[in-house]
């Protein structure tokens, strides 16, 4: 049994098997991060429980008590997911001695499929960029080329599983963080639908935008965790029932007959040529599947980032303001007064990114500018609704690149921020639209880096989208190629 | 400006009032009040990293209700926006509220107007949002204590139009307000508890001047007798500013009671932005016009026509039935011994005069009257069958008002009962007779006066335990 | 709009944050650029289009008015920086 190449779902299957225990299988998850983790930084926080975890897995999978196909595998959790008694710290010093007393539902619906966790997984500070390099605890490097950035926000996510030191894991995406340090690093990663998972115990970057899904080796093992933690939850109040996604359906899905729309907004400057290439390559494949492919306008994309950094910001202003050196959290040293203490200690403990951030969430929704931006950028929300409504009434799935690069070089955005915004275009929108959208690998550039297939669905329709990236991975092998890097390790 | 200028005072009320749910505004910890500090308390209230807030239907429900029995129209389509300002006492470091679209708008509440007649005072609107936490100095450490006990109690914010120009009005109003929301159980607007506070706008202007002077705003009062005396020293403050030739500054005092003054709170930042924008973690409440019909329907009787139907129905006079329905408990009090048989007039004339001197006299509030109401039928029950004196029914009551006495066993343990027995009382008087002959003789030449004196003599010989009425006709039978 | 020094102050104070000495003029010309690319939304004709802060259109989700135990008061202060008899220290904010 090689566990370095099998899927979360693989592993799950042979556990229940009894072909190996869930404590082995933690223990191979150990050794990997053993192995890796030193050269990659994924991990903030490796548990001191997982053996234990895997044993009372191992018991309740016995007893009958488990029964997900996914118990008893090791998962990694984004560093912004809240669970009990372990440090939650959002890649910031300003949560780095942040252990809450509660755990996300997200979690909590893994814990009770009989999930191992294994640790908390480096992202940027409050998943604010898409690098992972603004992290307090330091930078996250992609196993395709150690030089290169992960991609972000869930860069640690991303990269544990493309270095195989967990099987799965859980991600966040705001703007593209989820998806991004999928295409990034060769995995297969999906936001669903905006409410579809409860963001209880999800630390709040943006509120309206913000969604958890998974990070695994291929859509499959995505839809199972999906199945898992699509939930309707009360704590929640914009958390909605839904169908969930149905790993049988997916499994069983024929792309034959489907309708793809293109925008040809997501082709114009600042593509990469390679990128663009290999993403027009994935949806001849698709084409040759017998989907019918089409390409279509959507003007609107260009407003999209705008609208984006407007909202996001200006939520975020709002969210953090409760780090305040109070309660919990970073508290500054010496303070001459109460107003001194929040300056301080907010000054300290934020990286310049999130300060960025802040002040300009504060621009926007200050008095006498609030129309012309927060309220013009709600308008944009609901034309670029409108105008993916539309698509959607011809379009079964909507296929573009994820970025508009592969993974860039450590350190070559980080000084400049617009630079940074602008890899969100294509991403973005479908925060905005509340959209279900998945980034499935489809090839590689030149330089041996790995390139994401944007799947964007209607509504609720995230079993279409995995089964159009399942089918897809039936007959290619972009998902399955390993990093050569991993073999020198 | 000439010192002979008469000034007009003119102010607004923000009144907010805790609803008297069992439950916070958007966690499950309980509202009740007081507790060890940071007991009521839970990851959503105390504004934990990653949790959300989650409505309480019940808040919705009282403030419909609320603008109901204030005569607001309900706002179909509800949001709640975010209020963004750092304070300790402030968790999330932002107040859930409501600024785009409050939920009850335009109504009024009548009062009477300072110079006689009635006047509407105008509401602008009612918002719900969540109340903050309690802070508490530390003298030893000379820092500040934070208790999140009372962080997320549902509030309404009652904000009037600046139709008040006496203070008498503002407190009319708020006697009106507070009896209004405690009979449709809302809230228990108890004021020292801070579950009714008033923050008053207070400009003046010279009288006929049609333009608004600059306001300044007294935040958090919570008494009338302060209320009262803020208004006056506040205008008074102004009035000498702008007499001396000042100008009135724009701001936030804060009223000391002690020192019968106002001061500038100390402003640390040069502008308040409160950064309001919609909550994006809540979704938008749409009251129904079904709903709403069935709320007014589930309205008790308000106060109002409690007032009109106790002189139509009962005959009590304008001012009795005004002063009686000015609170939830004394209408309690009032119709409880009601129902039970007891006459409406005796009853009001108890209320209006024992109960009401005894409230005066421990300065407490009707709903602090902690004995059981059914004692007050009792007594009037005992007096009406003789059993024992007025006189002694006023005594026997404060025991009933301070100590929550059973005023039936309070009489027997006692032995307040009147004398009964006609021989017992007949050989009492004639001693008193006996013992006062100067006096009968006086009465005998004519002098009513000393009728008086004896009747006097032979109540405190029977200590007061028998009827007057038979005391002066044995008398009057002895004395020929 | 042009991000003066000024404004960046008033951003800093509202934010309740302070930029190094060092890295202010950059943030302040970052803030600029990004500013003047946002600024680009207000050639996009919103005319008579409805805000929308919810891309899907739920409402009226609401709990039931039922208690639900608070939590130990250990745990509301466990990650408190300062404390005192179960109450949470900060300096006095009282005038």
């Amino acid at each position: 049994m090689n566990l370095e190449t099998m899927t979360a779902l693989e592993l799950g299957a042979a556990i229940r098997k009894g072909e190996i225990s869930a404590v082995e299988a933690a223990k191979f998850s150990l050794g990997q991060i053993d192995k890796y983790d030193g050269k990659f930084s994924c991990f903030v926080t490796v548990q001191d429980d997982i053996l234990q975890r895997a044993e009372e897995v191992q018991k309740k999978i016995a007893s009958g008590e488990y029964t997900s196909p996914l118990a008893g595998v090791p998962m990694g959790i984004k560093d912004n997911m809240c669970q009990k008694g372990i440090q939650t710290s959002c890649g910031s010093r300003m949560l780095s001695n942040f252990k809450p007393t509660y755990s996300a539902t997200a979690v909590e619906e893994m814990m009770k499929a009989g999930a191992v966790p294994l640790g908390k997984l480096n992202m940027d500070e409050f998943a604010m960029g898409s690098t992972s390099e603004t992290s307090f605890f330091g930078v996250t490097r992609n196993p395709w080329n150690v030089d290169c950035v992960p991609g972000g926000s869930s860069g640690g996510s991303a990269a544990a599983v493309a270095a195989g030191e967990c099987f799965y894991a859980l991600g966040s995406d705001t703007g593209g963080s989820i998806r991004q340090p999928a295409s990034f690093c060769g995995v297969t990663g999906i936001k669903p639908t905006y409410g579809s998972v409860s963001r209880f115990g999800l630390v709040a970057y943006a509120s309206s935008l913000d969604q958890i899904g998974p990070i695994a080796h291929n859509a499959a093992d995505c839809a199972a965790v999906l199945a898992e933690i699509m939930k309707q939850d009360k704590r929640d109040n914009t958390s909605v029932a839904t169908k969930g996604a149905d790993l049988e359906a997916v499994l069983h899905t024929d792309v034959k007959g489907m309708k793809i729309g293109i925008p040809t907004d997501f082709f114009g400057e600042g593509l990469d040529k390679e990128v663009a290439a290999t993403i027009e390559a994935a949806a001849k494949q698709l084409e040759s599947m017998g989907a019918t492919v089409e390409k279509f306008d959507m003007p609107i994309v260009k407003y999209a980032i705008p609208a984006y950094y407007i909202i996001a910001s200006a939520e975020a202003s709002s969210n953090l303001s409760r780090y305040d050196g109070i309660k919990y959290g970073y508290r500054a040293d010496d303070f001459e007064d109460l107003l001194d203490l929040y300056t301080k200690s907010r000054s300290e403990g934020f990286g310049m990114e999130v300060k960025r951030r802040i002040m300009l969430g504060c621009f926007v929704l200050s008095s006498g500018y609030y129309d012309a931006y927060y309220r013009k950028a709600l308008q944009a929300k609901a034309l670029i609704k409108g105008a993916f409504d539309r698509a959607f009434e011809k379009y079964d799935l909507i296929l573009g690149p994820v970025a508009p690069t592969t993974a860039l070089k450590i350190g070559e955005n980080l000084s400049d921020p617009l630079k940074m915004y602008l890899g969100d275009i294509y991403t973005v929108m479908m925060n905005l639209a509340g959209l279900p959208a998945a980034s499935v690998p489809c090839g590689f550039d030149s330089n041996g880096m790995p390139v994401g297939m944007h799947l964007i669905g209607n509504y609720f329709d995230e079993t279409k989208i995995l089964g159009a990236a399942h089918a897809y991975q039936q007959v290619t092998d972009w998902h399955k190629r390993k990093p050569a890097e991993l073999a020198n390790i | 400006m000439a010192k002979t200028t008469s000034w007009e005072i003119v102010m607004g009320l923000e009144v907010h009032v805790e609803l008297a749910t069992k439950t916070k505004i958007f966690c499950s910890c309980t509202t009740e009040f007081g507790g060890a500090p940071n007991t009521h308390c839970c990851p959503v209230c105390t504004g934990m990293p990653g949790v959300l807030p989650s409505l309480n239907k019940a808040v919705v429900e009282y403030a419909t209700k609320a603008g109901l029995a204030l005569n607001c129209e309900i706002t179909r389509y509800n949001k709640f926006d975010r209020k963004n300002y750092f304070y300790p006492d402030l968790p999330k470091a932002y107040q859930i509220s409501q600024l785009y679209l409050p939920i009850c708008r335009n109504g009024g509440v009548e009062i009477e107007a300072e110079g006689g007649g009635k006047k509407i005072i105008g509401i602008h609107e009612i918002h719900m949002e969540e109340d903050a936490g309690k802070l508490v100095h530390d003298p030893w450490t000379d820092s500040t204590m934070v208790d999140y006990n009372r962080c997320g109690v549902p509030l309404i914010e009652i904000v009037s139009e600046p139709d008040f120009r006496s203070a008498n009005e503002v407190i009319r109003y708020l006697e009106k307000l507070k009896a209004i929301l405690q009979f449709i159980g809302v809230s228990d607007c108890k004021m020292q508890e801070g579950s009714l506070r008033a923050d008053i706008n207070l400009s003046v202007r010279p009288v006929g001047s049609e333009t608004f002077g600059t306001r300044t705003e007294m935040k958090n009062m919570n008494s009338f007798k302060a209320i009262a005396r803020a208004i006056n020293g506040e205008s008074k403050r102004q009035i000498e500013v702008l007499e001396e030739g000042g100008k009135v500054k724009q701001e936030t005092r804060r009223w000391d009671d002690n020192k019968d003054a106002s001061f500038a709170m100390r402003s640390k930042e040069d502008a308040q932005d409160y950064k309001y924008f919609p909550e994006p973690d809540l979704i938008p409440i749409e009251i129904s016009d079904e709903i709403i019909e069935q709320t007014r329907n589930s309205l008790p009787e308000l106060p109002e026509a409690k007032r009109q139907r106790y002189v139509s129905e009962l005959g009590l006079s304008e001012y009795d039935a005004a002063q009686l329905t000015t609170s939830k408990y004394l209408v309690a009090l009032f119709e409880q011994n009601l129902e039970a048989g007891y006459p409406a007039k005796e009853l009001a004339n108890w209320i209006m005069g024992e109960v009401m001197r005894m409230l005066s006299d421990s300065g407490k509030e009707p709903e602090d009257m902690s004995f059981d109401y059914s004692y007050l039928g009792s007594l009037i029950g005992m007096v009406q069958h003789s059993e024992i004196t007025r006189n002694t029914a006023k005594k026997v009551f404060k025991a009933v008002f301070e100590e929550g006495c059973d005023p039936v066993k309070y009489v027997e343990q006692h032995n307040l009962k009147t004398v009964t027995d006609t021989g017992a009382v007949k050989t009492a008087i004639q001693e008193v007779v006996a013992a006062n002959q100067k006096s009968v003789d006086e009465y005998k030449s004519g002098k009513e006066k000393a009728l008086q004196y004896l009747i006097g003599q032979s109540m405190r010989a029977l200590r007061g335990k028998a009827d007057p009425q038979t005391v002066t006709a044995i008398l009057k039978e002895l004395l020929g | 709009m042009v991000i003066t020094d000024e404004l960046v102050t008033y951003l800093e104070a509202l934010g309740r944050i302070k930029l190094p000495e060092e890295s202010r003029a950059k943030a302040q010309s970052d803030l600029q650029e990004i500013l003047q690319y946002i600024d680009t939304l207000s050639e996009l004709d919103t005319e008579g289009i409805e805000p929308m802060s919810h891309a899907l259109p739920l409402t009226n989700v609401m709990r039931e008015d039922e208690v639900q135990p608070s939590i130990p008061t250990e745990d509301v202060l466990r990650n408190a920086p300062a404390q005192k008899d179960n109450y949470f220290l900060v300096p006095r904010s009282f005038e």
